[in-house]
This record gives structure tokens, C-alpha cells and sequence, in this order.
């Protein structure tokens, strides 16, 4: 296989569940060493993206190509997959897990256990901190030396040096050619992805760096001693506003706007460089609230 | 009529909890303002958890003094839970309003404001089974905020939601707040407890840092720079990965990184409870062993981490 072929591709790929449709038209492209981050609200379509590029779910129209044929057995072989529920047995230890997985994908010599489980040696799975579970998953996934990883919300629930102790795995993994794809809903990870992919109803809506997706939108920034007021104020004028702190943001909204919808509430209006989640929400909130697919469209690879 | 709070707020002074063996929290003192929305952030086995169910009322301290409203006057959402699967999501709440002998026509308008604001009218007749985890969250905090309690207690009401059901939820807590309850909520998301007025951060039941999230970076010990790539040596103890590059606490008298390269950056919440974190864990500090935490320099041990109770 050529060097720069992609590992996973998805060609305007289709999946329909009767009348409803979870994904729509998706273009998707993986290659090696690359760590994408695929974004978006629950019921965007991600899980059933991934479960087809496993070949769990057939596509109703377009292309799938895993390695560069269908998403066989035989190529699944090649994956690493850590689901959000981890997929470890409770009822084992971490040890005995591993070995379980080593035998299914037929490796018959086990590795000497990683020195951060010894101290967990006779522990139960089920028993574990769940930073620890998480690593354990990530092991299982690791160990036949996939070429891909698929990584559903593998942080979710831990302490910020714990998650920044994933990382480094994923990054190591990538680093040595795996590509890589990941769910999140933690905005912040998002820089620890070489790209990002975010979809809303179904469709990709935006695509790129983490930079280039925030791009130059802007949000208003509310200074005000009575946060409270100026809360009521804006939410009555039908803004979208967001606690920080002790000031207020509200995307979408020029500051003229807001200082209007402000009436008498005493309060400085200025002006602040979005977020990646406020941006984020702006692509997908209108899409997802009311399931339809935003009218902007971009490719994805 | 809701009681006032006494002059500090509602919370725990020096409260220590313990099962069995395990000290789940340690002299943990925690004030809560009406008005305001606090953060309890840590985790797996921080004891977050005990902290909150302490709050609310479900359990007691084993020493220690809580200040908190009645039962009656606290809203309470446990983790992963607060609904009745096999009810719909109107009848969830008409069962809340029942419980707290809401009068119909109050709890009417209000329920149907609530569900609005958190994009869920359209599934008032679905069954809370049957709702996606972020809606099911939505409802869960609905439901512990329907009798417009003085404190309003919420556990991970955010985690694994995705972003967009996190606004939702965020604005029913500034709601709550503007109102003027006092929320406490814990998360492990530390953007969102960026936006909190107050966060108490929690490692094995002790006070890693409190204060407001610019106190508790001011607090910081040392300095943290952003590198390419992970310096060599006792550098490298102390690093961790931030936006594809290296972050590097450098302790007060830990010298220069070695490499060259790094940049000074202005640290945020994320990178100082990291930093807090990272002093208790052995070998990350410069000898003699006297890691700084961002508050009341809690002395530090290497305890052996259980599963929070």
C-alpha cells in the first residue's frame, strides 16, 4: 500500500434508518500519522460514521474504504478501537484483560505487564479509578500496533494531568504512523488535533485547524457590576448569552445589539475574539436544534 | 419563603468524611454564595462526590460543620441519574411539582419556560429512557431547580454532554443563579469551571486550591513555559502535553529549562490545577520536598487512590 494512500476514507457516505437519515453526503479522509478530531453535538452522526468505517454498519449509499478496500475482517484486524463505554471485562483484572485481547488478535506471547499496573496487579477492572481503566482500554487498543486508531470520547470523567497522560499516547502512537481519530466534547482538546472535523445533523459543517475554523468571529464581552440585570435584559431580547465569570458573552450579537437589548442595565460593552466552542456552537446549535442540516457545507479531507 | 443563608453562604467547615478506612475528605472547607455559581473540580475519587452529597443532606459529616438550607429548600441532582426512565419528560416534572406541592398554576408556566430555555419541549412527551444523555442531563437539573431552591446541589451535571446541551445546561444554571440560588456543581471540564465565581479544587479528599479561577492561578507556584518538544531530566518529571506542544511547571528555584527554546506563558485554571497535581506526585518537585499548592499549602502524601464512594 502506497506510503501516502489514506487509511480510512469516506466518499460521500450515506446512512439512513428509515425515513431518518444520521449521515448525510460525508467526506472523510485519514492518513498516516495524522490525529483528526471529529466534533459535534450528540445525534450529529459521529458514532454511526465510525461504526461504518469499522464495518459494524453498511453504508445505505457512497464509499467506506478502510486500508484501502471495505472495512473486512480481515482489515479491522489493523484497528484499534477504544469505545466511550471502554470495552474492558469488570469482572477481570487489567492483566487478565490484556492477555484476552492478545489471544483474540492471536498474538500468543504476552508483554511484560506496563510498571504503572503493578501497584493494581490483583485489582478488578471494575475496581479501578477510572484514569486507570481509561489506560487500560488504551493498552488493549494499542497492543497488536494498529495502523489506526479510533478513540470514542477516550477522556472523558478525568483529572487534566491524566487526560494530558492520554494525549501523549495518542501523540505517540501518531508519531509512529498511526492516524488517528478521536471524539471529544472537550473543546480544549481540540488543539491536540492536527485537524478537526465537525458535523451537525448528519453533515460535515467545517472543517480545518482549530484556528482556522474560529476564524475571525468575534462575540460581545458584557463588563457589568448586576450580571444578574443585564442576564434577564439579554435573554429577553431573545440572546443567546453565557456566564464567565462575572461577565457575559453572547455570540452572534454586535455589540451596538447588545448594548440596545441592554436598556438601562449599567454595563461596558466590548468586543473579544470567539472561542473554539462558541464557534462551535454557532455551527451547529441552529442545525441540531431543530434537525435540519445548516446550509453551509464544507469538504472534509 | 426560602430561609437566608447565614452571613458567609451556605457550606462546610473543616469537614472530614470517612468509610471505613478510607478518609473520602479531609478538613475540606467550602463556601457557597447565593447569587453565585461555584465549582468543585477533581478526579475519579477526589471525593467531589461526598462533598456535594453532603450539601445537599443525603449524608452526614463525620466532623467538621455544614451550613445548609432545609432539605425541602435544596435542589439535588445526583451523578448520572435524577429521572424516572420510564416516565416522560412532562411527567417527570409534574411529579417533582407534586412532591414539592408546587401549585399547578405556577408549576405550569414554569415547566414549560424551563423546557423551552433547555430546547426540550419538543420531547415533553418522549420517555426519559428514552432521551439522549445530554437531554436526560437537561431534564435531571430541571427537575432539581423546579422549586426554586436556595442551593441548588449539581453532580457532573455535564460530563460526556456534548458541547451544545452543555449551553443549554449552562444557561438553567446562570438562570438559577440570576435568581438567586446558589448553585455548586461539579465537573471535571475545567473551561467550565473557568466560568465559575468560585471553584474548590479536590485531589484524595483534600483542598488542592480554592478561590476564585484568577486567585487560584495567581496562587501558582513557579512559573510554566510552553516547549516543542518534552525537555530532558527532572524537566520532563514535570511536563505535560497542552494544544500539540509541552507544558513545563518550573518550581521556584528549579533554574532555567534546559533545551532552550521554551517560552514563558500566562497560565489559565487548566494549567494551574495541573500544576497543583503535579506537586503531589512524587519526584516532580525540586528537593527538599516542599511543593507549594496554590492555597493553604495542604501537605502533600502519596496515598493510594480509591474509588470515589
Amino acid at each position: 500500500m502506497d506510503e501516502n494512500a489514506p487509511l480510512a476514507e469516506c466518499l460521500s457516505v450515506s446512512r439512513r434508518f428509515g425515513g431518518f437519515t444520521a449521515v448525510d453526503g460525508v467526506d472523510l479522509r485519514l492518513g498516516r500519522g495524522e490525529v483528526v478530531g471529529l466534533l459535534g453535538a450528540n445525534g450529529a452522526g459521529k458514532t454511526t460514521l465510525i461504526r461504518m468505517l469499522l464495518g459494524l454498519l453498511p453504508a445505505t449509499a457512497g464509499q467506506v474504504r478502510l486500508f484501502g478496500g471495505p472495512p473486512s475482517r480481515q482489515a479491522r484486524r489493523r484497528v484499534g478501537y477504544v469505545p466511550q463505554t471502554l470495552g474492558l471485562y469488570d469482572d477481570l483484572t487489567a492483566a487478565e484483560n490484556l492477555a484476552f485481547s492478545a489471544a483474540v488478535f492471536g498474538r500468543g506471547a504476552q508483554a511484560p505487564l506496563p510498571g504503572w499496573l503493578h501497584g493494581y496487579r490483583r485489582v478488578l477492572v471494575g475496581d479501578l479509578p477510572l484514569g486507570i481503566q481509561r489506560r487500560v482500554a488504551f493498552a488493549e487498543a494499542l497492543g497488536h500496533g494498529p495502523d489506526l486508531l479510533i478513540l470514542d470520547e477516550p477522556t472523558s470523567g478525568v483529572d487534566p494531568l491524566a487526560r494530558a497522560r492520554l494525549w501523549e499516547t495518542i501523540a505517540d502512537a501518531a508519531r509512529a504512523g498511526a492516524g488517528v481519530l478521536v471524539t471529544t466534547h472537550y473543546m480544549d482538546e481540540a488543539g491536540e488535533c492536527g485537524r478537526l472535523v465537525i458535523m451537525a445533523a448528519g453533515r460535515v459543517v467545517a472543517a480545518g485547524t482549530a484556528a482556522q475554523i474560529t476564524g475571525d468571529t468575534r462575540v460581545s464581552v458584557v463588563d457589568t457590576g448586576t450580571w444578574a440585570a443585564a442576564f434577564a435584559a439579554l435573554e429577553a431580547a431573545g440572546l443567546p448569552v453565557a456566564l464567565a465569570g462575572r461577565t457575559l458573552r453572547v455570540p452572534g450579537a454586535s455589540p451596538a445589539a447588545v448594548r440596545q437589548a441592554l436598556g438601562p442595565v449599567d454595563a461596558r460593552v466590548t468586543e473579544a475574539p470567539a472561542t473554539l466552542e462558541e464557534r462551535f456552537f454557532q455551527l451547529t446549535a441552529a442545525g441540531a436544534r431543530v434537525g435540519r442540516p445548516d446550509p453551509v457545507r464544507k469538504e472534509a479531507g | 419563603m426560602n430561609a437566608p443563608p447565614p452571613a458567609g453562604g451556605w457550606g462546610t467547615h473543616a469537614v472530614s468524611v470517612r468509610y471505613g478506612r478510607r478518609l473520602a475528605l479531609d478538613q475540606v472547607t467550602f463556601r457557597v454564595l447565593p447569587g453565585q455559581v461555584s465549582a468543585v473540580v477533581g478526579g475519579d475519587g477526589a471525593g467531589r462526590t461526598t462533598l456535594l452529597r453532603i450539601l445537599s443532606g443525603a449524608i452526614g459529616a463525620g466532623g467538621g460543620m455544614v451550613m445548609r438550607p432545609p432539605r425541602i429548600q435544596t435542589g439535588y441532582l445526583a451523578a448520572g441519574s435524577g429521572t424516572y426512565p420510564d416516565l416522560t419528560v412532562a411527567e417527570n416534572l409534574a411529579f417533582r411539582a407534586a412532591a414539592y406541592r408546587i401549585p399547578a398554576a405556577v408549576a405550569g408556566p414554569r415547566i414549560q419556560a424551563y423546557l423551552d430555555r433547555a430546547g426540550l419541549l419538543a420531547a415533553r412527551d418522549r420517555l426519559a429512557g428514552r432521551l439522549s444523555g445530554g437531554m436526560r442531563q437537561k431534564l435531571g437539573v430541571i427537575a432539581a431547580m423546579l422549586h426554586e431552591p436556595a442551593l441548588l446541589v449539581l453532580d457532573e451535571p455535564t460530563t460526556g454532554v456534548d458541547p451544545v446541551s452543555r449551553a443549554d445546561l449552562w444557561s438553567l444554571i446562570t438562570q438559577a443563579a440570576a435568581a438567586g440560588a446558589a448553585v455548586v456543581f461539579a465537573t471535571s471540564y475545567l473551561d467550565e469551571a473557568e466560568r465559575a465565581a468560585h471553584v474548590l479544587v479536590l485531589a484524595e479528599g483534600r483542598e488542592l486550591a480554592a478561590g476564585s479561577p484568577e486567585q487560584i492561578v495567581a496562587a501558582m507556584p513557579g512559573r510554566v513555559v510552553a516547549a516543542a518538544t518534552r525537555p530532558p531530566g527532572p524537566a520532563g518529571m514535570r511536563s505535560w502535553r497542552r494544544d500539540g506542544r509541552w507544558r513545563v511547571w518550573m518550581p521556584d528555584g528549579a533554574g532555567d529549562v534546559p533545551g532552550g527554546g521554551a517560552e514563558l506563558v500566562q497560565p489559565d485554571l487548566q494549567d494551574a490545577v495541573t500544576v497543583a497535581i503535579l506537586a503531589r506526585e512524587p519526584g516532580a518537585s525540586p528537593a527538599p520536598a516542599t511543593s507549594g499548592t496554590a492555597t493553604s499549602g495542604t501537605a502533600t502524601s502519596g496515598t493510594a487512590t480509591g474509588k470515589e464512594g
